[in-house]
């Protein structure tokens, strides 16, 4: 009986640990009017909310923005990734590991100094503050998941079934396109979720290379948060907050065990 | 074969050149840039204006991020520990199903509900005093440089969990019976059978997270804007405010030797047989 008082002290204080900042943002979406001292929000309300998703307003703007960008990462990063990712799990190539380390790169140094002189050099060549520059530094930096798991997943395709298809006479091409892409399929859309995601929720680059004129919809929380401005940043804060929670929970079934061992092998 | 070798360095080359583009030419950028005086020349220059004006940000960023990665460490241990050793199924599932759900969520998010959470009158403050823990004049705010830190274990210690939960159950569980039927207490068996069978793993992940924590320039905006802060908001204040990148970049390479300085650390201790 202790046993469980102790458990169920323990888990509590865990779930007030792990939901109750959540249920602070949760509850600031929905409040109208909150000030000091009340321990809750006076009233509440969709004021907000049809501020934010109001027609041609900022925010929906945003969105827009966001998702396009996202959109145009992972076919940039797919594009780059489905042929170098072949290559790694199925050809001879010189010095593959050191070309698998040289995409987590990006990821292993601290990121800030480099986006300020990725920014220096856009500015030059007038990147700066337009889509394409920030679709660019996005793809860089989701390139890692992108090669490493569309790697992993061609090399957990049967190997035997794209010789059959080469002794039936199909050709290099047709045997990657009709037999290895296919079966592959469902590791590259994980690897595009990534992508989609990392793309989504970056801050730190778009902080830098996409000023003044691409406001992403993190950019636009940032902001809006800054500004004091609760409600907004909260509702945003909970649009963002949606696709990266039903990934967390659906994670396993893009993922399987068979991709996952392989990823940097 | 010599072919296919050719066909595999022409698919893999578009993917390598942007690395090296967009990511490893910028790098080189940063690191002459650090050493180079405003008029061009070589110079220390830079990085005694970092120290001059930084040096206390350059200590908390280093208190901030070991006190984080120690914390980090300690809980993934605690909850890969339970979920290995637990004795209540019930209690296990519960834990695989809480823990993991800061995992996804991304850094402004974090940093804004911690923003309304850690304030001195957020939910966390008037969860206490409606408990009667607290008074209402008790309450302190906690939007500094620990509030940074809270936000960080919060958001990291899911990705580490995970990697030590799972190298934890893939062990062999013979040896956790043995020790167990000896009468070893749950808590000797962690630390001396479980804990010293994930080392490398644990590492993996806390580097990993070490040098994310290091990138993260949202959440030290977003929770202490102020000094003292963490070195990425002086680097962007120096650039927005002053245009100033002999500084920032100074600053940027101090960065790069406090996470080489980790790995090798790292790599020193995996090395010895």
């Amino acid at each position: 009986m202790s046993a469980w008082i102790g458990r169920a002290l323990i888990l509590g204080l865990l779930v007030f640990v792990v939901f109750g900042p959540l249920a602070n943002l949760a509850l600031w979406a929905a409040a109208e009017q909150w000030y000091f001292p009340h321990k809750l929000p006076l009233s509440y309300g969709t004021k907000f909310w049809e501020q934010v998703f109001k027609p041609r307003g900022d925010a929906l703007a945003s969105l827009m923005t966001s998702v396009w960008i996202a959109l145009s990462t992972v076919a940039t990063c797919l594009a780059l990734a489905i042929p170098a990712g072949y290559a790694l799990a199925r050809l001879k190539l010189p010095w593959r590991s050191a070309i698998l380390l040289a995409f987590l790169l990006p990821q292993a140094f601290p990121s800030v100094a480099v986006y300020i002189n990725v920014a220096r050099i856009f500015y030059e060549l007038k990147l700066n503050g337009t889509m394409a520059g920030v679709i660019l530094v996005h793809t860089v930096h989701g390139l890692v998941f992108a090669v490493w798991i569309t790697a992993a997943a061609f090399a957990a395709v049967d190997r035997d079934l794209e010789l059959a298809a080469r002794n039936l006479g199909a050709s290099g091409l047709r045997s990657f396109l009709t037999v290895s892409l296919p079966l592959a399929a469902p590791g590259i859309m994980a690897s595009a979720i990534f992508v989609f995601l990392e793309s989504l929720d970056e801050f730190t680059g778009t902080f830098f290379v996409g000023v003044p004129d691409v406001i992403t919809l993190p950019l636009l929380m940032f902001t809006a948060s800054i500004a004091g401005n609760y409600q907004i940043a909260a509702i945003t804060a909970l649009v963002l907050l949606v696709p990266s929670v039903l990934f967390m929970l659906f994670i396993e079934r893009f993922l399987k065990a068979d991709v996952l061992s392989k990823i940097g092998a | 074969m010599q072919d296919r070798g050719r066909l595999g360095i022409a698919l893999v080359a578009p993917a390598l050149a942007a690395v090296l583009v967009l990511f490893v030419y910028p790098l080189g950028y940063s690191l002459v840039t650090a050493f180079e005086a405003k008029g061009g020349g070589f110079t220390f220059g830079n990085f005694a204006k970092a120290f001059e004006f930084y040096s206390v940000d350059i200590g908390f960023t280093l208190v901030i991020i070991g006190l984080s990665t120690l914390l980090i460490a300690l809980a993934s241990i605690a909850i890969g520990g339970y979920l290995v050793l637990g004795e209540s199924p019930r209690a296990v599932a519960l834990l695989r199903w809480l823990y993991r759900w800061p995992l996804f969520i991304p850094f402004v998010v974090a940093a804004q509900c911690m923003r309304s959470f850690l304030a001195k009158n957020g939910l966390m403050n008037n969860t206490f005093v409606a408990l009667g823990i607290l008074e209402v004049d008790q309450t302190i705010g906690f939007l500094d440089w620990r509030g940074i830190v809270i936000t960080f274990v919060w958001k990291q210690t899911p990705f580490v969990a995970l990697l030590v939960a799972g190298a934890m159950a893939a062990l062999d569980r013979s040896t956790i019976e043995a020790a167990r039927n000896l009468g070893a207490s749950r808590l000797r068996i962690l630390f001396e059978i479980l804990v010293p069978q994930v080392m490398p793993t644990l590492m993996v992940g806390l580097i990993l997270s070490f040098v994310t924590m290091m990138s993260v320039l949202s959440v030290p905006l977003m929770i202490s804007g102020e000094s003292p802060t963490m070195m990425t908001v002086d680097m962007a204040f120096r650039i927005n405010n002053y245009g100033d990148y002999g500084t920032a970049n100074a600053l940027g390479f101090i960065s790069y030797l406090l996470t080489a300085g980790c790995a090798w650390v790292y790599l020193k201790r995996s090395i010895k047989p």
